[in-house]
């Protein structure tokens, strides 16, 4: 196992595994395997951030059965759950919020060429160099160009979905250059070798207890007497990263929102951290996936009241930073622009997928779902996780099979919900998940039709009984739906309604004696209307 | 094809060739229904915004005063900072604030085109600026750099932030403030909501972190 | 009034005691009720587990079962369960457009503005919230996520409940969490179904009620089952049972198996 200093990741393919275990799929993954004899938990590691380890149902299996972990995380989503409840609750107009940002997102879909060329004529205008990336390797390797020409080999980073997304630090790492994240809970999951399990809080799975002893473990400058006081260990991390921040020479971000009408930036953050990166540095590089940008600056009047209280749960983050290209005098004098594509047309290609792109990444939607709040992050193998995730993911990785049925992990994803609705309830720019969800679901089934399976075969029986009274009276009456429907094919083991995954913690009941369709029947018509419980 | 071509062909292809799927429409550019309030009901820079205002940045564990004129919060910055062996301020900083401090207390200048360096700052204990415009409702301060407020670095690296306010620059809705900054959009702008603080542990919040961990607000009337 | 009756595929065939106490509590109070016989499923099932095409010739059932009421054979249908409502509603002409019945998704549309989970139509259609039931246990409420988030029918189910002579209603903790139940998601992800499920349980169980109480027969199946498997003494009852209860013809409560056969 290599480690460079402080814990820093070295690129994940390039971690000798400790055992020849190989992994199901194929996608490259070594997410069980790769693991450090002293690593903090069953962490993962893969090489590629969009799709690692099991398909979800396997993974989650393996989450429940870490208590910790279910505690840690039904903790802090019931808190963050009850602070966003009362700050959304304080709002007039939430709903006329919401629906203005949803119909901002689909305006930018509609016209996103024209808006990213926008963008880019502003930036230029103001002294931002724009760069192209089609890929995770494209952006990375242009990244890892701009850091080089500045002659460093070291850069701080703010918290940033898309470089999560390209695996930027270990692409970084493979080419001699220590990408430092300043986050809190990024350099928890960074000296942890540990991988994001949240999208706002990509630590949440750990306690402080947890946290506690990766600092001191990893940390190098941890006080011995640490404590797991929350306040102390931000103590820590302030202190272990303030010479970093006043030494760095090249920062990198991702970006909340890109203005087309300005060429105006925005980074939403709370600690400082995002500031000390934006500010201080001559270079900054800014990685913005391409359905990032909004229209205009006075769109940002929406956007900034949405977002902060769907993730944190604030009535406003701590600092929020906007730059337009260069300022002389003031922050970087060098400004790069990378936009990223990786995916994203693909999904934009899809009329009822596209709406995840709306996505501010606030968060809102994993903290409330409850399949989210049993099996953390983790599961779903992707840096994207939660209900966004099983949107997202599978269509971010569509050209690569995300969506080609039974082969493909992700394509598991789009199950890995109840369709309860809760995210789509709290969604700050309503996108539909749970229907989406259903239409992700029917590309799955459409893309394996053909193949025979279990689940196909039975929903073509259900289908055809199901679709016309007098079979399914005839089924209903025989001995109850499941048990002809199996008959029909008569290899099926697993069925709507089911059975073993059922009944290993659930009885079920048989099916009643006589239908209701017998009794309506059956029902003498006279029968006095005040026998309200009689029971044939 | 370059990669700028290709991916703006690979947008324009994705919006123009709609996948197999369910003929809802193509995305269109619709109008965008604006119901939301544009204005609060409280008067910008009234008694009862300020009030808001103050409930919201005591919430964040911010430090509110009070001062009546320039008089008033000289006197206050030097109570504030009795302590400070240095303070930082923007070139363009009203000079009247300054009265109160103690001859202990160096005064050091910071400007574009006379910037102190980061490790300067970080030998700095304070900094004091004014602000662009204060939004009551989210207890937000704007900074826009003019040369009141200084560049980015000098409300950053040191650990106490004095911030004067006046009570007219206070808007209630974070639209009010969005239309008056863009009239100059191109500013380098830095929204400020209490003292830094992080959620990252079991989202608890603990104010202070790479940020100024001390903010003062001073609310001066107008 | 009159009106039709979905019975569900599932209230048909698994639990009949909750269309049946749909259609004798509508007739007590004074409606005609109906059952169009042509009705199997609203097509839900197929719908939620991606087999839209499957789907079609399901839904197209329904529609053409049900779309009478817009020729004012009946004033009004209801459904027992908001989660076939919700596939009434926000479903089935989206099954339609998608294979290109534009036609058939306008009459699904039309369908479905005609159409009420029960709460919906008592409360709203009706104005009704005391039913005259008679239920002297002490119940607890979980409201379905389709009732809730699909529907929005609030407190409706709740009205009617606090309406219930005799009834002793307790608040369920958390009760907006879902049960774990969402149709295949039970098998598909059998364990964290069973995670969620526990949870649910806990809750029921922290009540002391004698009875938990919903407007989803699916939902009760799963959370009853479960409930049944660690044997708690806690019998589940749809809501329909609860408000068609009387003292002339009381719901059963004996703790056990929610079965639909065993009466």
């Amino acid at each position: 196992m290599t480690r460079t200093f402080l814990g820093l990741p070295v690129r994940r393919g390039a971690r000798t595994l400790p055992d020849d275990v190989a992994h199901p799929g194929g996608h490259g993954t070594s997410a069980s395997a790769g693991r450090a004899s002293d690593a903090f938990g069953d962490v993962p590691h893969p090489d590629a951030p969009l799709r690692w380890g099991d398909a979800f149902p396997d993974a989650a299996r393996v989450a429940l059965q870490n208590t910790q972990l279910r505690r840690n995380l039904a903790h802090a989503t019931s808190t963050i759950r009850t602070k966003r409840a009362a700050v959304v609750g304080e709002v007039p107009d939430w709903e006329a919020l919401r629906d203005a940002g949803s119909a901002i997102k689909t305006d930018v879909m509609a016209r996103l060429p024209e808006l990213l060329e926008e963008l880019e004529r502003n930036v230029v205008a103001r002294g931002g160099v724009v760069h192209w990336a089609r890929d995770a390797d494209e952006a990375n390797r242009i990244v890892a160009d701009l850091v080089k020409a500045k002659g460093v080999d070291e850069v701080v980073k703010v918290k940033s979905m898309a470089t999560q997304e390209t695996g930027l630090n270990e692409a970084l790492a493979a080419e001699g250059i220590a990408a430092y994240e300043t986050d809190l809970a990024e350099l928890i999951v960074q000296l942890a070798d540990d991988m994001p399990s949240h999208i706002l809080v990509p630590a949440i799975h750990r306690n402080r207890a947890e946290i506690r002893e990766i600092f001191l473990a990893r940390m190098g400058d941890a006080p011995p007497d640490l404590s797991d006081v929350p306040r102390e260990l931000a103590m820590a991390a302030r202190a272990h990263l303030r010479r970093k921040f006043l030494s760095a020479k090249v920062a990198i971000s991702g970006a909340n929102f890109g203005v087309a009408d300005t060429g105006t930036l925005t980074v939403v953050e709370s600690e400082g951290n995002g500031r000390m990166c934006l500010t201080l540095p001559e270079t900054l590089i800014t990685v913005m996936g391409i359905e990032k940008v909004v229209p205009t600056y006075t769109d940002l009047e929406v956007f900034l009241q949405l977002l902060p209280r769907s993730s944190t749960g604030e009535r406003m983050n701590p600092y929020t930073s906007l730059w337009t290209g260069v300022t002389p005098g003031d922050g970087p004098q060098e400004f790069h622009l990378v936009l990223l594509d990786n995916g994203r047309t693909d999904v934009l290609a899809d009329e009822v997928g596209r709406a995840a792109l709306h996505c501010i990444r606030c968060s809102a939607c994993l903290n409330v779902c409850p399949v989210y709040e049993r099996v953390g992050g983790h599961a779903y193998g992707s840096v994207y996780p939660g209900p966004i995730g099983a949107i997202l993911t599978p269509q971010l990785t569509k050209a690569s099979g995300g969506l080609s049925g039974h082969d493909d992990p992700n394509a598991s994803l789009p199950y890995a919900s109840t369709l309860c609705g809760a995210c789509y309830e709290v969604c700050p720019v309503k996108i539909d998940i749970p229907s989406i969800l259903v239409e992700l679901r029917a590309r799955e089934v459409d893309a394996d039709r053909g193949r025979p399976t279990g689940w196909g075969a039975a929903m073509k029986a259900a289908s055809f009984v199901m679709s016309d009274a007098r079979r399914f009276g005839l089924a209903g009456r025989a001995a109850g739906l499941g048990r002809v429907v199996a008959g029909s094919s008569g290899r099926i083991s697993t069925l709507p309604p089911p059975a073993s995954g059922w009944t290993r913690s659930r009885d079920l009941p048989a099916p009643a004696q006589q239908t209701f369709r017998d009794w309506w029947r059956d029902r003498p018509v006279d029968e006095p209307r005040t026998e309200g419980g009689e029971r044939p | 094809m370059s990669a700028r071509d290709d991916v703006l062909a690979r947008v324009r292809a994705a919006l123009g060739a709609p996948a197999p799927g369910p003929a809802t429409g193509r995305a269109t550019a619709g109008t965008v229904p604006r119901a939301y309030r544009e204005r609060g009901d409280l008067t910008p820079g009234s008694p009862e915004a300020v009030e808001v205002l103050v409930d919201r940045l005591v919430d964040y564990r911010a430090h509110v005063h009070h001062a009546a004129g320039p008089a008033d919060v000289a006197t206050l910055v030097g109570d504030l900072l009795a302590d400070a062996t240095s303070v930082v301020v923007p070139a363009g900083l009203d000079e009247a604030w300054l009265g109160g401090l103690g001859d202990a207390t160096a005064v050091v200048r910071d400007a574009r085109d006379d910037p102190r360096t980061p490790d300067e700052l970080d030998r700095t204990d304070a900094v004091v600026t004014a602000a662009r415009v204060a939004i009551a409702d989210t207890g937000t301060i704007v900074l826009d750099g003019e040369p009141d407020q200084g560049r980015r670095a000098v409300t950053l690296v040191p650990d106490v932030h004095v911030c004067v306010v006046r009570t007219d620059q206070v808007v209630q809705t974070v639209p009010e403030a969005v239309r008056l900054l863009a009239a100059h959009p191109e500013r380098p702008q830095t929204w400020i909501s209490g003292p830094s603080a992080t959620s990252d542990i079991e989202l608890s919040r603990v104010e202070g972190v790479h940020g100024p961990r001390t903010l003062h607000v001073v609310l001066v009337g107008a | 009034m009159r009106i039709a009756l979905t019975a569900t595929c599932l209230g048909d065939v698994m639990f009949p005691q909750a269309p049946r106490a749909t259609a004798l509590l509508l007739e007590r109070l004074g409606h005609e009720v109906f059952f169009p016989e042509r009705q199997a499923c609203c097509g839900q099932m197929h719908v939620n587990t991606g087999y839209l095409d499957e789907a079609v010739p399901v839904v197209r059932n329904h529609v053409e079962a049900f779309s009478p009421v817009l020729d004012g054979e009946w004033d009004a249908i209801v459904v027992p369960s908001g989660s076939c409502t919700g596939s009434v509603r926000h479903q089935q002409g989206m099954v339609c457009r998608r294979a290109g019945l534009d036609d058939l998704a306008r009459t699904a549309d039309a369908v479905a503005a005609k159409t009420y989970e029960l709460s919906e139509l008592l409360v709203d259609v009706l104005g009704v919230t005391d039913v005259g039931a008679y239920f002297p246990h002490r119940v607890t409420y979980h409201p379905t996520c389709h009732s809730l988030r699909m529907l929005h029918v609030g407190d409706k189910p709740l009205r009617l409940l606090r309406a219930v002579e005799g009834i002793d209603l307790v608040e369920l903790p958390a009760a907006e969490s879902c049960c774990g139940f969402g149709g295949t998601f039970a098998l598909k992800n059998a364990e964290t179904s069973t995670a969620m499920l526990a949870d649910k349980m806990t809750h029921v169980k922290a009540t002391g009620a004698e009875v938990l109480t919903a407007g989803d027969a699916s939902c009760l199946m799963h959370i009853g089952g479960g409930l049944s498997r660690i044997r708690a003494g806690v019998r589940t009852l749809h809501l329909a049972e609860i408000l068609a209860s009387t003292k002339d013809a009381p719901a059963p409560v004996a703790a056990g198996a929610t079965d639909g056969s065993a009466r």
